[in-house]
């Protein structure tokens, strides 16, 4: 059993920043995460990458790798590969390390818990040969692979625009683009004119992405509805064009992406008050100033705590460090105004640049509230038709749902289809979102053997 | 359906998927292994015996669950290969013994 003052859950840019910013007050920090190596998602592999395959990344991934040796370097306890099953108030936290239990007892728990690639329900997303934009970034940064021929992308984001920049870098083919975001965005992103020069740099990024890519031979089709079809995998692709015409194509793989949404498995489990936000059609756990959720000392910091973005994870975890110190009563009232209006003053910067990409991507109806045949539960094998049958049931809200259908129940325990089965109880109900509510969520948090939690009730006392 | 991007520098393994031998890069993620090796799945469901293949590469989706020495329904984007691994892809619900 361990203990210290302060478990932060996540190393990735928020994650990091926090603990970097309490150990420099000699503040006692482990930080337990799912990965071989520190960098979240976005700095996967950062550390041990090849020159070569670093600088083909872009500067943003090798500026991870210097913060993770700062990271390194900060004398915070971290344990890689350990996952946090179940957390108690109080708090103690239970892990898990390959086959190995243990229990961390601290007086403030941070989650830096990131992001989720938002679930895209569409005909056929379930077949071998689908798979997330996301999960094929992971497999270039972490595994070095790439798609060995053609391959076709549907969807829209940040995401996409890099992903197909870094694979073509690596010599990988793109079939074609299918660009899902509505046509509508776009006028509806200038109204936040202002907000889009509030960050240059990225602006230029991501035009100069986009304007590589109109000028490369990647075809780009916008289309309003994708479907995959196959016998057992992916053999076809269905859309059909903005314009109305229906196209078949060919195809062995099919990526896609419709932007990413906050991981509030952990948040929603410890009972956390959540909102909704409609700027990013998901819900995120309310925060104070200093990144506190409604329990005291349990703070959400980074992605995790609504979509911001690296750069941002970095300034909120330095927030959150912030608060920590002046409810440990480790900082003077000043020097923390101080230091907390100038990470305030960057943060609300990237805040305003993201009402323009959240409206410019904003995803099309039919992925956040899909048709009749579309499976929404991917473990359960659960369709949208069945989903919207048990909202209708009178009092019917996302658990009463879960019960009827068993959407929710299977081994991703609602990562995948939460999100949607709120989506449809409101679409149904006519209710607001927060009054529809999110699944309940409990532990385990993270899968675990029956003998392993017998096992672990020697961690439970004192 | 994948292809890696060799470097002379690379170590690999060799493990089994359903047993056969299999060639694997030291320390790469089991799921990329099997979106490299035909048929590319991981796994079937409980439900309809459907087969599915990883799907987002960071333990939130769970298709890409399968018997890793022995034990059964495990995140194979999450674990890495190591020599002699044992993968076999699941069928259908899971067992106590695969």
């Amino acid at each position: 059993m361990m203990t210290c003052d302060v478990l932060i859950v996540g190393a990735g840019p928020a994650g990091m920043a926090a603990a970097m910013r309490l150990r420099k007050a000699q503040i006692d920090v482990i930080v337990v995460d799912d990965a071989r190596a520190p960098g979240g998602q976005v700095w996967r592999a950062a550390e041990q990458s090849a020159d070569s395959m670093a600088s083909v990344l872009g500067a943003d991934y090798r500026a991870g790798r210097e913060a993770i040796g700062r990271f390194r370097a900060s004398g915070a306890r971290y344990l890689a590969e350990t996952e946090v099953w179940r957390l108690d108030d109080g708090w103690r936290a239970f892990t898990k390390h390959r086959g190995a239990l243990d229990r961390i007892d601290a007086k403030a728990v941070v989650l830096a818990t990131g992001a989720l690639e938002r679930p895209v329900p569409f005909p056929g997303w379930t077949l071998p040969g689908v798979m997330t934009v996301g999960g094929a970034q992971t497999l270039l940064k972490g595994a070095r692979q790439i798609p060995q021929d053609g391959v076709w992308i549907a969807g829209a984001g940040p995401l996409v625009l890099l992903y197909i920049t870094q694979l073509r870098a690596f010599g990988g083919r793109i079939a074609g683009w299918l660009n899902t975001a509505p046509s509508s965005n776009l006028w509806a992103a200038l109204r936040h004119w202002p907000a889009m020069f509030r960050n240059a740099p990225d602006l230029a990024k991501g035009m100069a992405w986009r304007a590589q890519l109109a000028l490369s031979d990647v075809p780009i089709i916008d289309v309003c509805d994708v479907a995959a079809e196959g016998d057992g995998r992916l053999e076809t692709i269905r859309y059909t064009t903005t314009r109305g015409k229906m196209h078949r194509v060919d195809a062995s793989l099919l990526l896609v992406h419709e932007g990413v949404v906050p991981n509030i498995h952990a948040t929603v489990a410890l009972g956390c008050a959540h909102r909704w936000s409609s700027q990013q059609q998901c819900f995120v756990p309310q925060l104070d100033a200093f990144g506190m959720t409604s329990r005291d000392d349990l703070y959400a910091v980074g992605d995790g705590g609504g979509i911001l973005g690296a750069r941002a994870a970095g300034l909120t975890g330095e927030l959150a460090a912030l608060g920590i110190l002046a409810r440990m009563d480790r900082s003077s009232a000043k020097d923390r105004e101080r230091e907390s209006a100038v990470l305030r003053a960057r943060l609300e910067r990237e805040t305003a640049f993201r009402c323009f990409l959240d409206a410019l991507f904003l995803p099309r109806r039919a992925v956040l509230v899909p048709d009749d045949d579309t499976i929404v539960c991917r473990c359960e094998e659960v369709t949208a038709r069945s989903i919207r049958q048990a909202a209708h049931v009178r009092g019917s809200g996302p658990n009463q749902i879960k019960a009827f259908t068993r959407a929710g129940m299977g081994p991703c325990q609602g990562r995948q289809c939460g999100l949607v089965i709120s989506q449809i109880a409101g679409s149904e109900s006519g209710k607001d979102m927060d009054s529809v509510g999110y699944l309940n969520i409990r532990p385990p948090l993270k899968p675990i053997t029956v003998g392993e939690i017998a096992r672990a009730a020697k961690l439970e006392s004192p | 359906m994948f292809r890696l991007l060799t470097d002379p520098t690379d170590e690999f393994v060799r493990i089994t998927i359903d047993g056969v031998d299999v060639s694997a890069r030291k320390g790469e993620p089991v799921a990329a292994v099997l979106l490299r090796t035909a048929p590319f799945t991981a796994r079937t469901t409980t439900v309809t015996g459907a087969p599915r293949a990883p799907y987002c590469l960071m333990g939130a989706c769970f298709d890409c669950m399968a018997i890793v020495d022995g034990v059964a329904s495990q995140r194979t984007c999450m674990i890495a290969v190591c020599e002699g691994m044992r993968v076999v892809r699941q069928q259908g619900k899971r067992t106590q013994t695969p």
